[in-house]
């Protein structure tokens, strides 16, 4: 990928039989697919799952000595679609998104695949972003694995169960000739762990051998009447399969124990948060003795019947911990424990919530308002024995908590070149009256947020203008802006929003903030990244994409000149001119410029050379605390701190030493006509023998005249009565 | 070691604070000691200088059972289930009590240092939360307490907050890892190892100290990492004459003679002895307002200071004036921390507008000006965007020539302008007064709406006069007092006024 080196997680892909693997749990699956033999890998990045891309880019060499070929797709469509080599041809091939977002973007390719079945294994790696640090809205990807028939493995989250899940996912797939999803929720993907690694596998049939002998079959394309034979294959013969592999394998595992009249089911990905749970409340060691019966599901699709049936034999009540809704699981034990006339309870939602993150807390809550159900004995010995001494402690005021302790929401980082568009659309809303505004899915969703606030809706990555089509005017009168990042741009935006736009002869602005990355993802490279790309061909340029579609209206700014960017935004609200106006708002992601630039930077000042470092300052008796340059720009560094001033009592901005020096506060504070208190300061690393001079003369001629003044002072001071 | 579950710990962060880099050192600290290690976190969105929660639980190899099984590890922490939560910043660790995990097995660890959320940061005035009850709840309710300012012991060792946070993790105590291990762990990491080591070493000698280490609960905490400077170089001169303290301590209540010291101290910084006296003209005038025997001088002590501020309104002259001290060009080396051999060049962003040239030259002419056409246009010239190195002899003579007008400053516009506004603010106070006291309090008060520059200060301005015709000649009772308050706290609320014109449209 981008700026940042994974060179040392590369390495641990090289890791051989015997060896121990220590990292985060993505990278372990990606060690697992190289495992496994897969010949192609693809996949579009985003959190929790970026990494397993990231990595994969950089070890180009591993994979060429493997014959494994990896590509960024351009969407998860695209990464889906890839799958189809998996389709005639025995290859093992591997696909990762962001889930559900990611899903929702593949389905079409998905829907297809999973009709047509597939003979090499097919295994899509989702990141499950639900609950605390998710970005997206919340929903399951459960529901994609029902309406396709996709298998769903949820491995608990155990580095070595999961690296195992990998390999038996591809053989799950090929026993049933259908696509395996698996998934992993976001701690699970950030878990560091070990596990004892494999040789990677050269998969015996390759690309190539598909390429010399090409095959086809009739019925594995999409059309009537094979589709109809897909839909008997899948539930007579596909399914079935599945469900014997399952069993055979013993893929999902259950746990015998004491109190063996109850039991409790559960995803996978929830085995830890049950266990620490069943542990806190003496009912379980951490070592997984549990003295409550356990029947954790790897595979939460397809179900097993008859392990649910062999599970609730001779218990009274199962309690079914899992997550997120509708509860697809419960649903389905429940109809196979009535089809089988087994009388047990089936209790879920109730004790648990419906929709949110099942959290430590909030499993322990369902497991104890299910016991004092269904073995009421077990808390009563427990509250007596227990926390007699926690009841002494007084509780917290969590409303006074709540109150006192500020929100923090995400925002743009310190030199974010996004930030001075957005305070740009700030003051040109000041000026023209606010206007409807689109956001989209990038580092700029955060302009939704304060200090900005602007933006009305995000409909999906790339689709901002697209979202703004019903308002995009025609009529006269106030005009409509649509935001759009680089990366959404590639992912469809030039389709579903330029294009159409121009097709559709829209009278509306469209922003597309072009910093040149996937920046909110890790700083992936995309088409048009400037940089110098490593096996890929960069450096196509947006606006010529744009002006290629029809769009004749373009404006390239730059974010840091600021006035550049009001004057577009002027010029675009208000132009006669009607059709779709784009502005290119460039600015280069100063995560990854720093990466870039500062050793370089840093190389020269060792050398010696001249470098001037740049940083920003507030004289505080300047500065009246009215705090305008802060909700312009919001920028982390420009911050408060008590005033110094005694007579005066509101905090003065202040710039603090994470200041990256990208000059956007002096830019606001001249744009808006705010205030003279900032200063830059440039600092000179090896100053030339000419900057010396200068600075010698300087000092001295100015030192008299401040000694002049100050003694003026002085005198005012002293004739004073 | 016998021990039947995990050590379990949690590190609440910001997004770039380098929480990453501390969970990942604990890991090989860990690994070091003997003990097996899980970490987890949940970066995404919080990334972006949000709130971050790292976790990890360690176990040690040498209490494992002998078939061979594993802990199981959490994946995140769990209320009434942590030993040990550091957090980098005080109300991080409030956010932390807020989600149950400080109980009474919990050490909490805490830097007393604020970062300030965008909604503290954003406010019209002062915006900044409270530490104090995060504070005293975090005494009250974990099972052992250490604050102090982590990010200033990193600073002051060329360090960052994470260094820091490592070695108060070791020298609490909490962990059963030897220091060694800590030390060797930074060291292989080769991130900044040896000042990252000494930002270690000096965070684990403050956290080893009994009770609350340095820094704890002292004003401190509220104000940023120390060796910040701006808070020391007030360019005031050190003391008034013997006859201007006379003056004060004669005449003004004993509760507001040290804001009108101050007061005094402004007036001959900004202008000279004669606008000091000035200013206790106008401060007796209000004094005589009080109604005696009070033993409370609301007002006086109001019209103190925001007297103050106003007659030492900020004109061009004044913000030259400034920037030219030699105590300015201290404070901006000290705030910027050149190392040996470096130079500094400073340039300052002004954009005067038509308004602040006019309001430089003398009244009539500043007065005609704004008001004809076409010299209006001829000095819209010299407007717009200005950057000017006040570090170059060029930049610094234009600043210090206009800092040189102060002489002239009476005859000029903007001070015409000024007294007569003042003068209509203390005429309201004073025929307030009489007839309602607590609503010439709170019209005293108002001053504060007026600051800032350009834009700023005219929308502070026209606040301030929304408010004035509102609340003219207030009835007696506390309506009216409270409506003034209600008013100029809404005034106060965002700068678009739209929390002030519901307010105003609200009935009396």
């Amino acid at each position: 990928m981008a700026e940042r080196s994974f060179a040392r997680e590369v390495q641990t892909l090289k890791l051989g039989a015997g060896e121990v693997f220590e990292g985060e749990a993505i990278l372990a699956v990606t060690k697992a697919l190289l495992q496994a033999g897969v010949s192609y890998v693809g996949g579009y990045q985003g959190a929790p799952v970026s990494h397993l891309m990231d990595v994969l880019a950089d070890a180009r060499e591993i994979l060429d000595e493997l014959g494994v070929h990896f590509e960024s797709s351009a969407s998860e469509a695209g990464a889906a679609a890839m799958l189809a080599a998996s389709v005639n041809y025995p290859l093992r091939g591997a696909v990762t998104w962001k889930s559900t977002v990611g899903t929702n973007v593949a389905s079409d390719a998905l829907s297809n695949l999973a009709s047509a079945g597939v003979q090499g294994g097919a295994l899509m790696i989702v990141g499950e972003d639900y609950g605390e640090g998710a970005s997206i809205m919340q929903e399951r990807t459960h529901a994609f694995a029902m309406k396709s028939q996709m298998w769903l493995l949820d491995p608990r989250p155990d580095t070595a169960v999961i690296v195992d899940m990998v390999e038996r996912g591809f053989e799950l797939s090929e026993a049933s000739e259908t696509p395996v999803m698996l998934m992993l929720r976001i701690r699970a993907c950030h878990m560091h762990g070990s596990f004892v690694a494999k040789d990677n596998v050269r998969a015996r049939f390759g690309l190539q051998d598909a390429l010399e002998n090409p095959q086809r079959s009739a019925a594995r394309i999409i059309l009537p009447p094979a589709t109809y034979a897909q839909e008997q294959d899948k539930v007579l013969n596909r399914w079935p399969a599945a469900v014997r592999f399952i069993i055979d394998n013993r893929l999902n595992e259950m746990h015998a124990g004491e109190m063996d009249d109850i039991g409790i089911v559960m995803q996978g990905g929830l085995y830890n948060t049950v266990l620490r749970s069943l542990e806190m409340m003496g009912l379980a060691d951490v070592f997984g003795e549990s003295r409550i019966p356990l029947y954790v599901l790897n595979v939460t699709y397809p179900l097993v019947p008859e392990e649910f049936r062999k599970f609730a034999a001779g218990k009274r009540a199962l309690l079914i911990v899992e997550e997120g809704q509708p509860e697809y699981i419960e649903q389905s034990v429940n109809q196979f424990l009535r089809n089988a006339d087994i009388q047990t309870k089936v209790v879920g939602k109730g004790p648990l919530p419906m929709a949110g993150e099942y959290t430590g807390a909030v499993v322990s809550g369902g497991i104890k308002s299910f016991l004092a159900q269904w073995a009421p004995q077990v808390l009563a010995t427990r509250d007596s024995a227990g926390s007699a001494a926690s009841n002494e402690r007084p509780l917290l005021p969590l409303d006074e908590l709540r109150k006192a302790v500020p929100l923090r929401p995400p925002g743009l980082c310190t030199g974010c070149p996004e930030r001075p568009f957005f305070s740009a659309m700030k003051i040109v809303q000041k000026e023209l009256g606010r206007v409807h505004v689109s956001a989209d899915i990038g580092c700029h969703s955060f302009a939704t947020l304060a200090p900005f606030n602007i933006g009305a809706s995000i409909m999906g990555y790339g689709l901002g203008p697209a979202s703004g089509a019903a308002l995009s005017g025609g009529q006269g009168g106030k005009r409509s802006i649509s935001i759009m990042g680089d990366g959404g741009f590639w992912h469809n935006g030039l389709t579903s929003g330029i294009g159409n736009s121009v097709f559709n002869r829209h009278d509306s602005v469209t922003v597309i903030v072009d910093n040149g990355y996937a920046a909110a993802t890790g700083g992936q490279y995309i088409p048009s990244s400037r940089a110098e790309v490593k096996n890929r061909k960069g450096g196509n340029p947006i606006e010529r994409a744009v002006r290629g579609v029809g769009v004749d209206w373009v404006r390239t700014v730059h974010t840091y000149k600021m006035q550049e960017g009001i004057d577009a935004l002027r010029e675009a609200l208000t132009t006669a001119y009607k059709g779709p106006k784009v502005i290119i708002a460039e600015g280069e992601c100063e995560l990854n410029r720093k990466r870039r630039v500062a050793p370089v930077l840093k190389r020269m000042a060792q050398e010696g050379k001249r470098v001037v470092r740049q940083r920003f300052g507030i004289d505080p008796d300047v500065c009246t605390g009215d705090h305008s340059c802060i909700r312009l720009s919001g920028c982390p560094s420009l911050t408060i701190k008590p005033n110094p001033d005694p007579l005066r009592r509101d905090p003065v901005a202040y710039v603090d030493n994470s200041c990256v020096g990208c000059g956007v506060c002096g830019e606001v504070a001249h744009a808006a006509v705010l205030c003279p208190s900032f200063y830059r300061a440039d600092v000179i690393t090896n100053p030339s023998g000419w900057d010396r001079i200068k600075f010698l003369f300087r000092s001295y001629f100015i030192g008299i005249l401040q000694r002049r003044f100050d003694r003026r002072l002085a005198r005012i001071a002293q004739a004073s009565p | 070691m016998t021990l039947s579950r995990p050590i379990t710990l949690s590190i609440a962060a910001l997004g770039g604070q380098g929480g990453g880099v501390v969970s990942d050192w604990l890991i090989d600290v860990a690994r070091r000691s003997g003990y097996l290690a899980q970490a987890t976190s949940v970066p995404g969105v919080a990334q972006r200088t949000g709130a971050t929660i790292y976790y990890l639980e360690f176990f040690p190899i040498a209490g494992l059972p002998a078939d061979k099984r594993r802990p199981i590890f959490a994946l995140m922490p769990n209320p009434g289930d942590v030993d040990v939560l550091i957090a980098s910043e005080i109300m991080e660790a409030g956010r932390a009590m807020q989600r149950g995990l400080v109980t009474d097995r919990t050490t909490l660890i805490a830097s007393s240092h604020r970062i300030y959320a965008i909604q503290e940061k954003s406010s019209l005035g002062d915006g900044r939360a409270d530490a104090t009850q995060v504070r005293e709840l975090a005494r009250r309710h974990a099972k052992r307490y250490i604050e102090f300012n982590m990010q200033a012991l990193a600073e002051a060792n060329g360090s960052v907050i994470s260094a820091a946070m490592l070695g108060a993790l070791c020298g609490s105590g909490a962990l059963p890892f030897p220091v060694e291990h800590y030390v060797e762990a930074i060291r292989a990491s080769g991130i900044e190892a040896a000042s990252s080591t000494r930002a270690f070493e000096a965070a684990r000698s403050a956290a080893g100290q009994p009770g609350d280490a340095p820094g704890a609960g002292t004003p401190a905490a509220g104000t940023p990492a120390a060796g910040t400077p701006g808070a020391t170089s007030q360019p005031f001169p050190g003391s008034i004459s013997s006859s201007f303290e006379q003056r004060i301590l004669a005449r003004v209540p004993a509760g507001a003679q040290a804001t009108a010291r101050e007061g005094v101290r402004r007036m001959i910084d900004y202008q000279d002895g004669a606008y000091a006296s000035f200013y206790l003209d106008r401060l007796e005038a209000v004094i005589a307002l009080e109604s005696a025997p009070s033993s409370v001088f609301a007002l006086t002590e109001s019209v103190a200071r925001g007297l103050a501020l106003w007659m030492s309104f900020e004109d061009t002259i004044r913000v030259a004036d400034l920037k030219i001290r030699a105590a300015r060009a201290k404070r901006v080396i000290e705030e910027v921390r050149p190392s040996q051999g470096q130079l500094v060049q400073v340039t300052e962003f002004m954009k005067p507008r038509i308004e602040e040239i006019c309001g430089t030259l003398p009244a009539g002419l500043g007065a005609w000006v704004l008001r004809s056409r076409a010299p209006r246009r001829w000095l819209n010239h010299l407007t717009g965007g200005r950057q000017i190195t006040t570090s170059s002899i060029i930049g610094f003579l234009q600043l210090y020539w206009l800092a040189g007008l102060r002489r002239w400053r009476r005859k000029t516009l903007r001070y015409a302008e000024e007294q007569s506004r003042i003068e209509r603010w203390l005429g309201i106070i004073a025929r307030a007064a009489p007839e309602n006291y607590s609503s010439a309090v709170e019209i005293a008060e108002c001053q504060q709406l007026v600051k800032g520059y350009g834009e700023t200060h005219e929308r502070g301005c026209a606040n301030f006069d929304a408010i004035l015709a509102d609340s003219a000649d207030p009835r007696p009772g506390t309506g009216a007092a409270e409506r003034i308050r209600r008013l100029r706290i809404a005034a106060l609320a965002d700068d678009e006024g739209i929390a002030l014109s519901k307010a105003l449209a609200a009935t009396h």
